[in-house]
């Protein structure tokens, strides 16, 4: 099922990009949800992800030979619903039950209810390791599918990330990969004040992994780095992304309020104004 | 127990490719066998239970059959919102054996004791809870949890324990306790490695001339609520017997049900370890004869309390 190699079209996802942003700020705004600041820094690796890595039916979401992706900063379900709607697991109209009574769109992604969720997250630190269990059966049942886990900078905190990446390297599982959104913030503070990330792509580095800094909003390279995979290293790939939180919108980048904070009617136009959607 | 799982272990590993054996880094001789079969489907995820637990269960999502095991403790407390979080709520097939369950390895010290767990992974949705009463009960709690689809827990005792049955189990069902013994006036419900216990408690009571039914009540989630029915029916005395706390375990689930289902019963008594952590050095025959649960002293109890 390996797809060849293929050439990112890199304007094209860079539409895509900011129509999703388009979208989950109009979200956020109708249900006064929480992370919209972290549903935005992780939208172009979402994007690259789904319309040019993985190899996914979206009309067969539990195809045994499908790449996985999981997302592991499982608060940043806005950016993950909007991906998957309009991918074409379920109907895009039902973005708009997000958040609301009776509805499959909770505030962190549900396990066994909605088409292309791989593993219901929002506790942090368990991505990887769930992640690392359907690599290790990929191995086990000679298939060529590809991981990939989304995790937040915040994330790294956890032991369980650092339990994992030990383990997943001791397995050289090479059809691993990890995407860590480093937008510098975690809930309530600078990441690198609250616990020490830094080196980050050193710590990935000593733990066995073939880690890359990128930057994390160009489309065309989170594309082909992705892509590549397995990389020839013989390990576990770890793209360290350097992002924005709450990118794409002057007033929301870079500030930590729209960890929580959701936007007016005012504020979506100009941010949708901004981002070249009206 | 823990020979005997090792042993149907690599039985049913050599007619089940998807069974794969996550070690906490123990037991590395005991599975020998097994590794040796099937290099690929043995892993010993070192000393990280919180990623064996997460792996266990995304190798179940992708089709495989995977069982954690380690000391009780360690695959149990220490990790228990990967079972909560990855297995159960997925609801996927991952089975946690533990070993050393309750005071087993009472000489290990209160790090290494495990009276609590029970309580917490019945609490859990989906969860099936098996506390097996042999090495017999180990094996054919094993085979039925491979032929069924939820998460799962099998709470051993250690090696070298007492053998009930006299050889395999075809007929065993989880949530169908087992009659060891009868008897027409209490019942004794045992859950796991408690059981050589209670048949002496049934033995010493024979002597005083109380005649006591003897049950493996190895399951204790889903409760045999038809046993439950029965026991409270015909005995002027039901006791559960169990070697973990009196808070959250099996006699605490058999009281909520006799709560819920608004029986009278004519004499209820719980045994199990207070809530308390067991400090002293000594092994479990120590421990449970301090904390009066061998066989003679439970009898004892029960005589008393039909005076």
């Amino acid at each position: 099922m390996n797809a060849a190699y293929k050439e990112p079209d890199v304007a094209a996802l860079k539409a895509r990009a900011a129509q999703l942003r388009g979208t989950v700020i109009t979200m956020c705004h109708a249900a006064s949800s929480a992370h919209l600041g972290s549903s935005l820094s992780c939208l172009d690796v979402l994007t690259a992800a789904y319309w040019h890595v993985l190899n996914i039916d979206p009309a067969n979401p539990t195809d045994p030979d499908r790449d996985r992706f999981i997302l592991s900063k499982g608060h940043a379900a806005m950016a993950l619903y909007a991906t998957l709607a309009n991918r074409g697991y379920f109907p895009v109209e039902e973005l708009k039950t997000y958040n609301q009574d009776n509805g499959r769109l909770a505030e962190h992604p549900p396990a066994n209810l909605l088409p292309g969720v791989e593993a219901a997250t929002g506790s942090l630190g368990h991505g990887l390791p769930i992640g690392i269990g359907m690599a290790v059966a990929g191995r086990i049942q000679k298939r060529s599918y590809k991981v990939y886990a989304l995790l937040s900078d915040g994330e790294n905190n956890e032991g369980s990330v650092w339990e994992a990446a030990m383990f997943a390297s001791a397995q050289k599982l090479d059809n691993l990969c990890v995407i860590v959104d480093y937008n510098k913030w975690q809930a309530t503070a600078r990441s690198n004040e609250t616990l020490m990330l830094a080196p980050l792509a050193d710590k990935w580095r000593a733990f066995g992994w073939d880690a890359h800094e990128i930057d994390g909003h160009d489309v065309g390279e989170l594309a082909r780095k992705m892509q590549a995979l397995p990389n020839g290293s013989g390990k576990p790939v770890a793209l360290i992304a350097h992002t924005v939180k709450g990118k794409g919108v002057s007033f929301m980048e870079d500030d930590n309020n729209w960890h929580y904070r959701a936007p007016t009617a005012d504020e979506v136009v100009k941010a949708h104004k901004e981002l070249g959607l009206v | 127990m823990r020979n005997a799982f090792a042993d149907e272990l690599t039985a049913l590993g050599n007619d089940d490719s998807r069974l794969v054996m996550l070690s906490g880094d123990i037991g590395n001789k005991l599975f020998d066998k097994f590794r040796a079969a099937h290099p690929e489907r043995f892993i010993n995820c070192g000393v990280a239970e919180q990623n064996m637990t997460g792996v266990a269960a995304g190798l179940a999502m992708s089709g495989m059959r995977p069982i954690t095991y380690t000391i009780t403790p360690f695959c149990t407390t220490r990790c228990l919102e990967q079972i909560r979080t990855d297995a159960a709520y997925h609801d996927v097939p991952v089975t946690v054996v533990s070993v050393g369950a309750g005071l087993a390895y009472a000489g290990l010290g209160p790090t290494h004791h495990a009276c609590e767990d029970i309580a917490f992974l019945r609490a859990i949705p989906n969860m099936i809870v098996i506390a097996p009463g042999d090495a017999w009960e180990v094996r054919a709690a094993l085979r039925a949890v491979m032929q069924q689809n939820k998460p799962a827990y099998i709470r051993m005792g250690k090696k070298g324990e007492p053998v009930v049955h006299k050889g395999r189990l075809d007929n065993f069902k989880i949530g169908e306790s087992i009659t060891i013994e009868q008897g027409s006036d209490v019942c004794l419900l045992s859950t796991g490695n408690m059981l050589p216990e209670v048949i002496e408690t049934a033995h010493a009571l024979k002597e005083k001339g109380v005649s006591a039914e003897v049950v493996s009540f190895h399951t204790v989630k889903p409760l045999d609520e038809k046993r439950l029915q029965d026991a409270f029916s015909r005995y002027k005395l039901v006791a559960t017997i169990e070697e973990h706390s009196l808070i959250g375990g099996f006699g605490s689930a058999v009281a909520e049900w006799i709560v819920d289902s608004g029986i009278a019963p004519k004499k209820f008594l719980r045994f199990g370890t207070p809530d308390a952590f067991f400090k002293k050095s000594g092994e479990q025959e120590f421990a449970r004869e301090q904390l009066e649960l061998t066989g003679h002293q439970m009898a004892h109890r029960i005589l008393h309390s039909l005076a």
